[in-house]
């Protein structure tokens, strides 16, 4: 519920509140189960701190992560607001990485200016149309949006496993299934000479849009009025058939393009490995902030610093980067665990 | 079991509430006693429900003292309430549609052991609902049970919770006649227990019907309090509202019933689906005239209205509008084309209880407002304050959120984005359920005046003395169909009321 601005202000920091105490004891209880494990939480704490604020290059490597959990926290945070919960961005991730990939090996020849924009739109036209699938599904009252987005979620990375290991596999590297390098001109410029890339200004853009659309405009009026009374505003003669697909297909883009960022910027190829979860904690981190743009950013910015945990334990005490998601579950669980009082409705 | 020391059941001094700025209460006296009815009345906003509220423990007073049986008590939650044998019935009630009657009562009463004792909780349920005419089946689950039944059961549950002084917020705006009837049935037995009613309303015939005392409420204060022998209606209106209100004077009728156009025409339209589907319904609603539709609620009265208003497409048969083939047309098509619904529920069909209230006025408004990719906000302003004028309604602020505003004054933004552009076709669903006599009255003149202006009106209501009033003809729907069509020289409960429950020559086909 909206009121004045102090009442919103104190409804902010308390949500902080909640929400740094919910961090601090799942750090302790994750400390706990290093400790079990033989290594030192306190040393990996610190050492990701170093590692992320210490220095350019790991500053630099948060905002490379925040790109695919920006992009996919506004893929779950844009159907919430019409009521639908899209757990799908992982697949869609994964399908948009797919269509760029498709583009960038038929495409090869055509110029940067040319190829960079037709990347993008297959990017995002492929996670649309992956979304766009529960979406009409949920939309004729056949399927649960819930339980489809999140079974295509074990389909999409097969499809792509699929192409890497058949007709995409990349004739030099016979040891790994991955798709051939792409060229020069289907990579997305990267900035400051790290792997900062473009990427990051397509998730700002789309969460400026994001709230853009839901606060200025008559389009999120009525998504709004969805999600708040469905059976009034279909009395009202909002169309909200039209609205779940169209919903469901710029989700799924917007996290397609997470994907088409994640193989033209970072990987260079379409791997089998594209994403350790960026869906799931993307969901997580849209879930935290109640669908609000301002706490995705920020949230954003957290789960990439939390995330960094789990590198950090990669590399100096051999733990596998999978690790990390105990930390994220038991964050997760804490908040749960709280009396909710505005989560979800 | 009356109180023999003569003090209330239940008193308050001096209780004064403040949300924000707005004193919503400052009662300076009000007291029940046992073998009482205490009737609240007062017009939308005057203060009724914040005041039982308070009497209950839900809100908590800024100032004042609470006495129960002359004791001073400390309240502050219906938790303390219910242990000191106060309870209230509110306007949504607070069943859980999942369980059953004796599931539902059960959950209400203190100190519940672990294993619940059933035998003796179901050995009170009888007790009380053939002491008090509550009859429901134990066994039920709630959400299987009528509106009428539900009531019962909420007052059940206080009962046997035991409750001695049972304050009802408004309890006949959900009921048929025939369950009002049984409402006030146990209402006279519980006062012939001894137990004290606070009956909140703004319905001066009920009032008049069955309190002992009427207390009259007026922007948050006590503006009178009447034995019922000295009440009488002149009287309690000249309290509730001051020297606003003059009573209408009775309208001429069109009286030239085949002048207009056809505005509606159903022609043997038959639905499926829906609690009640429609059966082989012809009917016409021309311009320039109040078609009333007369039947007990669960009639179809729902399904014609989705029917009319485009959320339901007939299966056989044609709607035509302004003599166009409308069936398949999609409701923003409709309301485009002038069509306005008034329905029964504002917040659950009409209103986003989290979006504001200027959201809401914008919604449903077409192409009306748009500017670019947003919305013309001053134009719907200015529009709208127009509209709010217009009806004479005084304006809540359109900053509000939708979901605090009170019922009243939700229908009444409802009802001025509905009427503000001069709808062709109004279809109006129990327009003036929960309103008080002013605004009842404001809006029969509105539909009285947008007839005048040439819509045609179509008006469905189960108070057969307003459609009396406000129809130029009148159907009435029985089980889906229509049971009968009435020219004003028909117009008595004797001729239409045995046709609302079924009594006919004819056997309706099915």
């Amino acid at each position: 519920m909206r009121h004045d601005g102090a009442t919103l202000w104190r409804l902010a920091s308390a949500q902080a509140k909640a929400f740094a105490l919910a961090a601090v004891i799942a750090l302790a209880v994750f400390a706990m189960l290093l400790s079990v494990a033989g290594k030192d939480p306190l040393r990996a704490y610190v050492d990701t701190l170093v590692y992320v604020f210490g220095n350019a290059y790991g500053f630099s490597e948060l905002l490379v992560r925040m790109v695919p959990l920006l992009l996919t926290a506004v893929a779950v945070a844009l159907p919430a607001r019409i009521g639908l919960i899209n757990v799908g961005g992982e697949g869609q991730l994964y399908m948009g990485a797919w269509l760029t990939t498709a583009g960038a090996l038929a495409f090869a020849e055509w110029p940067a200016f040319v190829l960079l924009p037709t990347l993008t739109l297959l990017g995002f036209v492929g996670g649309g149309l992956w979304a766009l699938i529960p979406g009409a599904l949920r939309a004729l009252r056949l399927v649960n949006e819930t339980i489809s987005t999140l079974l295509l979620n074990y389909v999409a990375p097969l499809i792509v496993g699929y192409f890497i290991f058949g007709p995409w596999r990349s004739p030099e590297s016979s040891a790994y299934p991955q798709s051939p390098a792409f060229v020069e001109a289907a990579q997305l410029p990267t900035f400051f000479h790290s792997r900062v890339h473009a990427g990051l200004l397509y998730a700002l853009a789309c969460l400026v849009l994001y709230w853009f659309v839901m606060t200025r405009t008559r389009f999120g009026l009525e998504m709004r009025a969805i999600g708040g009374n469905p059976e009034a505003a279909r009395r009202l003669g909002v169309p909200i058939f039209s609205y779940m697909l169209a919903v469901m297909f710029v989700a799924g883009g917007v996290a397609g393009l997470a994907g088409m960022a994640e193989v033209t910027a970072i990987q260079g190829r379409l791997v089998s490995e594209l994403s350790p979860g960026y869906g799931f904690i993307g969901f997580l981190v849209s879930w935290l902030a109640r669908t609000g743009a301002g706490g995705i950013l920020t949230m954003s910015f957290l789960f990439a610093v939390i995330s960094s945990v789990g590198d950090i334990l990669q590399i100096t005490q051999g733990l596998p980067f999978a690790v990390v998601n105990i930390l994220m579950a038991v964050i997760l669980f804490i908040v749960l665990a709280q009396p909710a009082r505005s989560v979800g409705r | 079991m009356t109180r023999d020391d003569g003090s209330p059941l239940l008193e308050a001094f001096g209780v004064v509430k403040r949300f924000g700025g707005l004193v919503a209460n400052d009662v300076a006296h009000f007291a029940v006693c046992a073998g009482e009815v205490v009737a609240l009345l007062g017009e939308n906003g005057a203060g009724k429900s914040t005041l039982a509220k308070i009497l209950y423990g839900y809100y908590a007073a800024d100032a004042g003292e609470i006495r129960v049986g002359g004791r001073r008590v400390d309240i502050t939650s219906p938790h303390d309430t219910r242990a000191l044998g106060i309870g209230m019935v509110f306007q949504n009630f607070t069943l859980i549609p999942a369980l059953s009657v004796f599931e539902n009562v059960a959950l209400f009463q203190k100190d519940l052991p672990a294993v619940l004792p059933r035998r003796e909780i179901l050995k009170r349920m009888h007790l009380y609902a053939d002491r008090f005419r509550l009859a429901v089946d134990p066994r039920t689950l709630v959400r299987d049970l009528a509106v009428g039944d539900r009531q019962k059961v909420e007052i059940l549950k206080q009962l046997v919770a035991g409750a001695r002084v049972l304050i009802l917020d408004e309890p006949t705006k959900v009921l048929a006649p025939q369950e009002t009837v049984g409402l006030f049935n146990t209402i006279d037995e519980m006062r012939a227990d001894g137990l004290g009613v606070v009956l909140i309303t703004h319905k001066l015939r009920e009032v008049l019907a069955r309190a002992s005392r009427i207390v009259v409420m007026r922007q948050g204060r006590v503006a009178g309090v009447l034995d019922r022998s000295e009440a009488s209606e002149q009287k309690l209106l000249a309290l509730m509202f001051g020297d606003a209100f003059d009573p209408p004077a009775p309208r001429p009728r069109a009286g030239r019933e085949n002048a207009g156009t056809c505005a509606l025409e159903l022609i043997r339209v038959s639905t499926s689906g829906g609690r009640m589907p429609l059966r082989d319904v012809s009917m016409k609603v021309r311009t320039g005239e109040v078609v009333g539709i007369a039947g007990v609620s669960g009639n179809g009265q729902r399904e014609l209205g989705d029917l009319i208003l485009g959320l339901q497409h007939p299966g056989t048969g044609t709607k035509l509008l302004w003599n166009e083939d409308a069936s398949r047309w999609p409701v923003a098509r409709l309301r485009q084309k002038g069509v306005a619904a008034i329905p029964d529920d504002p917040l659950a069909l009409a209103c986003v209880p989290g979006m504001t209230v200027r959201e809401n006025l914008a919604l449903g408004s077409g192409t009306r407002y748009r500017v670019g990719l947003g919305v013309n906000w001053p134009a719907l302003d200015a529009d709208m304050q127009r509209s709010f004028a217009r009806l004479t309604f005084p304006r809540s602020s359109f900053d509000a959120v939708a979901a605090t505003l009170s019922g009243g004054n939700l229908q009444r933004a409802v009802l001025a984005r509905e009427l503000a552009h001069e709808p062709k076709l109004i279809i109006a669903l129990y327009p003036t359920r929960g309103l008080d006599a002013r605004s009842a009255a404001a809006v029969r003149r509105l539909l009285f005046e947008a007839r005048d202006r040439g819509a045609a009106v179509l008006m469905v209501s189960e108070d057969l003395d307003e459609l009396f009033e406000v129809c130029d003809r009148l159907h009435v729907l029985y089980r889906g169909a229509i049971a009968g069509e009435f020219g004003p020289e028909h117009f008595s409960a004797d001729v239409i009321g045995p046709r609302m429950v079924g009594a006919s020559e004819h056997a309706d086909a099915a």
